[in-house]
């Protein structure tokens, strides 16, 4: 970058953007310099503010006050079109796409080709397979309905979209979460491609090596104001952590004990097959143990998690539990005193949570028959319980009685764990439970896990985190299409192992290459 | 994947109800006395037609992902008024068929605005308006009478060139002057995308209001097409309640028959235009077989039962049990 | 993240009743005021004991039909086989009278019955079978009215209502007090209690709310759903039942009055017809409201059709002012 971006003026320019929902401060005088040619990257805490002011400048949200400069001329965006149309094009958390259309209808969604009036098909298509190459996404069918397309390929085809708009402004929001590793890095050449047009771009992220790998320019959002921005690569990751948290970053993640081999294994899976998504899964958990799931993202591990609870048919091999082999068909069996599983899901929003119901109706729904007679509530039974929970996990929330929808990201996921954790469960199985939550909450989540496999649980543990992997667990086994390809140990877990078995390459292979590399 | 394959996946409701209409037409017709003639053709895709009409008007509005349960009594609605004003010379006439037809658009165009613009749900709003335009229907046509320019009438419900049916003919017209453009226009596709993630259409900055709005007034158009020609059958307007609940239901049923799915986003009016015929075909099955008429709900109500049951061998195939909940 | 807990410090500052009480089911109450003064200065009897009583008595017949339909709504779904539910319990019950001592004695409990097993069909549609609740419940209507044409030849039936169906209906153990608002007192405080002392209630919002996340809390939600709707169905055929006791006997199309107005009731009492949210005294309030309309209509001789389209009016503009979701933005 020739240029500092003090010299030229900014393609955009927020100043003192002021939002609240109800009485939640979400962004107070908030203030954003985004200079085209550069990757921009935001960061914060979960709850700093992001979010919205990413919603205020792609026109999904109005703001209380403030101004939006864009190419010195103000401007206000009264919904997500009118900010396309200015260039500001946003490719958000939460996917846009609609599912019962076509990829090539959903290019061009909001401004497809016409003749006489009707949408001209074939125009449209032509236009989508060049935007879907442009993607670095030519694999996908122009014709494959959304809903068909696993979550990675919807990813790409909403980079896609947000490509064909040709925009000048191009936002990310956890627009990587979602993709594979191979994804990631086709993603990233584009970006640098489009950087080299000229374009800006906002790049929000909870992963740091991602921020470090692309960003020029860098700006810590925190409580809903700007904290500070400065180039990328003129602070080190604590320095950026402790800005974002406010505090002292330290011990992200707690000792692990010395393994206790001689306890026997709770659970043990002998054969587990399911379609042609689970090949052959053969292992066993002790007492604890925290066993972590690898490997690029979609290569079975959900499906391992989900088929352990006993939610999909047709699994074939045994699932084995203290000794005995058990058919699981439900949750609810899953879940029942003698099996004792729990399963934190990965989508907290649909599948951990009723958002619109109170904390008390959302903590004490697994363990219902715990404060209950005869499917009668024991409403002091209940309190009891739930008081202790909310304190053992401090869940900060201003009483039971209001909508968990309004906690906050990180103690939304709190309840969904203490929600499982009032059953005291022996076997736990976590579906990415830090995905999208705040780095304080992540970290109690840690120590947690850890206090819960101290107390004899075992715990099943899917992160597509590679550090929380190497930090957290005592074991990792790493899936490749749908089978186990290797088993790491204790100190084994680094990350070069774990990205080299997810690639299904050879472990020493693959560290010559890096050394050649370096 | 080839191409015609992603085309037959989206078509497959579509022929499935074109399938299940040809077995029930071919059961019918080679039971029937008198065969397969021009004159059988002619009453069965008569009476078809009617509820073809209405199961289109049905469809639009459940692709945006709404129902709209007042459809059967706007057609009763349009069949009161078309026993007033469709009458007399040509000039008189096409005028009466002008404002028939404007009225179908008006309860549309109302059912839309309190949906969309007053935030209503659909299924409680369309009951209400439904009661409002089933009492002016009663208004206009306290008893049932009336009369409809006759020459019109048949020539509309008769045979062209003694062969194809006209009603027929005019389904078809209807299909490539109103389907057919909508289908293809932005709004078409607003209606389809806010019918399957409203919330994704709005993110994309698609004309969400004005696609579903259409999709509603269009809805009230097509019913009083049905009204129309309920009238050129009849030659009288008749507010008859039990009549504009059964089409509303059987409005429903056609549309499930026709591959249209009930949450939004999926299906076509072609599917549903099938899925009509197929429902009226299964109801006549009883008369060829000379059975009692006084089982020929409980036929109709087990047909539909079975049929509505029979989407359900899906879900054997659903090897992960959260696709229970969609 | 302060933000959020001072937010709920005010929340929690507001007396609990005002807290828990709901715009939409406060409206309710309010428009039934206004409903009764608009009455009382069209006829001074309105506001007669007498009078409200009978209102009472009639709006409690809608009152256990309305319930089943609101136990259905909170679960996300709709039952539209309660018009052929009704008659069929009114028409077993009858049918089960003339069959000797021991049919008088059973007449209500099969008259029940069979809604419940209606009810269990559509439950099983929906909870296993996955089919959407609008569509399995129109078949089993159908079916249900297919059944009855067959069994009562088309012709109205020839059975009449048993002396304790009467008795239930029009009768009054406590003086003054009809027996029939009694019965939907008794039915109506169960019901409260399923919903908010019973981990089933719970199961119930849960379900209307986020289905998936309840089967994945280890909630056996299908059995829920099964037994929801064959309750609602044994609910919908007790309304049947009472209101054959009321008429001294069924007639073919004695549940089409009742369709409409149950929804109507559930929703404007502010149970969301997207399930989840509602309560059992806004369910109250609808049905109060409804029969109060329906009365005040009556009572000003309006024709059929002034009153249809006056019903379809006033459920529009109450809904407009305070059961629109929210805007998008």
């Amino acid at each position: 970058m020739d240029t500092a971006p003090e010299e030229t003026r900014p393609l955009l320019h927020m100043q003192g953007i002021s939002k609240r929902y109800g009485g939640v401060r979400a962004l107070e005088d908030a203030e954003l310099v985004v200079h085209a040619g550069r990757i921009h990257a935001i960061l914060g805490e979960n709850g700093a503010g992001k979010s919205t002011l990413i919603k205020v400048m792609s026109g999904v949200v109005a703001p209380d006050q403030g101004r939006i400069v864009l190419d010195g001329a103000e401007v206000t965006f009264d919904s997500p079109a009118a900010a396309n149309k200015a260039g500001v094009v946003c490719i958000f958390q939460e996917l846009s796409l609609i599912p019962e259309l076509s990829v090539a209808d959903n290019i061009m969604i909001s401004d497809p080709p016409t003749r006489f009036g009707m949408i001209d098909r074939r125009a449209q298509r032509r236009i989508a397979v060049e935007a879907l190459a442009r993607a670095g996404a030519s694999d996908i069918h122009p014709s494959a309905l959304v809903k068909d397309l696993p979550l990675s390929r919807r990813q790409m085809v909403e980079i896609a979209k947000a490509l064909a708009r040709k925009p000048r402004i191009l936002i990310l929001d956890e627009a990587t979460s979602a993709l594979t590793a191979a994804d990631v890095s086709k993603v990233f050449d584009v970006l640098k491609r489009l950087r080299s047009e000229g374009l800006a771009l906002l790049y929000i992220s909870h992963r740091m090596h991602e921020i470090a790998e692309l960003a020029d320019d860098c700006t810590v959002f925190r409580n809903g104001q700007k904290i500070a921005t400065y180039k990328a690569g003129t602070k080190s990751d604590n320095e950026v952590i402790e800005l974002m948290i406010g505090r002292e970053y330290q011990n992200v993640f707690p000792p692990k004990p010395a393994p206790n081999a001689a306890a026997k294994p709770i659970l043990e899976c002998r054969g587990l097959t399911w379609t042609d998504r689970l090949t052959d899964i053969n292992f066993t958990v002790r007492p604890g143990e925290v066993v972590g799931l690898g490997g690029l993202d979609g290569q079975g591990q959900r499906e391992l998690l989900l088929a352990l609870f006993g939610v999909l048919r047709g699994c074939t091999g045994q699932i084995v539990i203290d000794g005995e082999p058990v058919r699981l068909a439900s949750p609810a069996q899953a879940s029942s005193g003698k099996v004792g599983m729990a399963l934190i899901p990965e989508d907290r929003k649909t599948e951990g949570l009723m958002l619109p119901m109170t904390v008390r109706e959302n903590l004490a729904f697994a363990a219902m028959d715990k404060v209950s007679k005869h499917g009668i509530i024991d409403r002091q039974a209940e309190d009891r319980l739930l008081d202790e929970m909310v304190k053992l996990l401090a869940i900060k929330t201003a009483g039971l009685e209001i909508p968990v929808g309004a906690l906050s990201g990180g103690n939304q996921q709190k309840v969904v764990i203490a929600k499982w954790l009032m059953r005291h469960p022996r076997i736990i199985l976590l579906n990415d439970p830090t995905r999208g939550i705040d780095v304080g909450t992540k970290q109690e989540i840690y120590q947690l896990l850890r206090r819960l496999a101290d107390q004899g649980a075992a715990i099943v543990f899917y992160s597509t985190d590679y550090d929380e992997l190497i930090g957290c667990c005592d074991r990792v086994l790493v899936l490749y299409d749908g089978a186990i390809k290797r088993e790491l140990v204790g100190d084994e877990i680094t990350e070069h192992a774990l990205i080299a078995s997810a690639l299904n390459i050879d472990v020493a292979e693959a560290a010559k290459m890096a050394r050649a590399n370096a | 994947m080839s191409e015609w394959r992603y085309w037959f996946a989206e078509q497959k409701g579509t022929l499935l109800a074109l399938g299940i209409f040809l077995v029930m037409f071919i059961i019918y017709t080679s039971n029937h006395p008198a065969g397969f003639t021009a004159n059988v053709v002619q009453t069965a895709s008569n009476k078809g037609v009617l509820l073809a009409f209405v199961a289109m008007a049905q469809t639009l509005v459940v692709i945006t992902a709404g129902i709209d349960l007042s459809v059967g009594m706007i057609f009763l609605l349009t069949n009161c008024l078309a026993s007033w004003l469709v009458v007399g010379g040509p000039v008189e006439t096409t005028l009466g068929v002008i404002a028939v037809l404007l009225v179908g658009v008006l309860c549309g165009a109302l059912n839309g605005a309190i949906v969309i613009y007053g935030r209503l749900q659909p299924i409680v709003a369309t009951i209400a308006t439904g009661a409002m335009y089933f009492g002016i229907a009663l208004l206009l046509r306290p008893f049932p009478g009336g009369s409809v320019n006759e020459d019109l009438a048949d020539a509309l419900t008769g045979r062209l060139f003694g062969v194809i049916p006209a009603s027929l003919v005019t389904l078809l017209a209807t299909v490539l002057i109103i389907w057919v453009p909508f289908s293809r226009s932005v709004y078409g596709r607003a209606a389809y995308a806010a019918g399957s993630s409203e919330v994704a259409a709005y993110m994309s900055g698609v004309p969400i209001k004005r696609g579903k709005f259409l999709a509603y007034v269009l809805a009230g158009l097509l019913a009083s097409f049905g009204g129309l020609f309920l009238t050129f059958f009849t030659y009288t307007g008749e507010a008859a309640y039990a009549s504009g609940n059964a089409y509303t239901l059987f409005s429903i049923a056609a549309v499930v028959l026709g591959g249209v799915s009930l949450f939004g986003g999926r299906g076509s009016v072609i599917g549903a235009i099938f899925g009509a015929f197929a429902f009226r075909t299964i109801g006549d099955l009883l008369f060829v077989f000379d059975l009692d008429p006084l089982w020929q709900p409980l036929f109709q109500g087990v047909v539909l039962l079975l049929a509505v049951s029979l989407g359900a061998f899906a879900l054997f195939r659903v090897k992960n049990r959260l696709e229970w909940f969609g | 993240m302060s933000d959020t807990v001072t937010g709920g410090d005010t929340v929690s500052r507001m007396p609990k009743f005002l807290r828990r009480a709901d715009p939409a089911v406060a409206t309710a109450f309010a428009c039934i005021i206004a409903l009764l003064i608009f009455g009382s200065l069209y006829s001074s009897s309105f506001l007669s004991p007498e009078y409200l009583l009978q209102q009472l008595k009639v709006a409690s017949f809608l009152g256990v039909i309305a319930t089943g339909m609101m136990l259905v709504i909170l679960l996300g779904q709709i039952d539209l086989s309660v018009p052929w539910t009704v008659a069929t319990g009114a028409m077993m019950a009858s049918a089960a009278a003339a069959f000797g001592p021991m049919g008088v004695a059973l007449a209500i409990p099969f008259g029940i019955f069979c809604g419940m097993m209606i009810g269990l069909v559509n439950g099983i549609g929906v909870a296993y079978l996955r089919i959407p609740s609008m569509i399995i419940t129109l078949a089993t209507n159908a079916v249900a009215q297919g059944l009855m044409v067959v069994y009562t030849g088309g012709f109205s039936p020839q059975d009449s209502a048993s002396e304790a169906m009467r008795y239930l209906a029009t009768g009054s153990l406590v003086p003054g007090v009809p027996n029939a608002v009694i019965v939907w007192a008794l039915i109506g405080a169960g019901t409260v209690f399923l919903l908010t002392r019973t981990t089933f209630g719970r199961s119930i919002y849960a379900i209307g709310n986020r289905e998936r996340a309840a089967y994945l809390s280890g909630v056996d939600t299908r059995r829920i759903v099964m037994i929801t709707f064959a309750i609602a169905g044994g609910l919908s055929a007790f309304g049947g039942v009472l209101l054959a006791g009321y008429a001294s006997k069924a007639a073919q199309s004695m549940g089409d009055a009742y369709l409409l107005p149950a929804i109507a009731a559930v929703v404007l009492g502010g149970t969301s017809i997207l399930g989840g949210r509602g309560s059992y005294l806004g369910t109250v309030a609808g049905v109060i409201l409804i029969t109060l309309l329906q009365s005040i209509l009556s009572v000003m001789q309006m024709p059929e059709a002034g009153r249809q389209i006056i019903y379809g009016v006033v459920i529009v503009v109450m809904l407009l002012l305070y059961g629109r979701a929210p805007a998008s933005r």
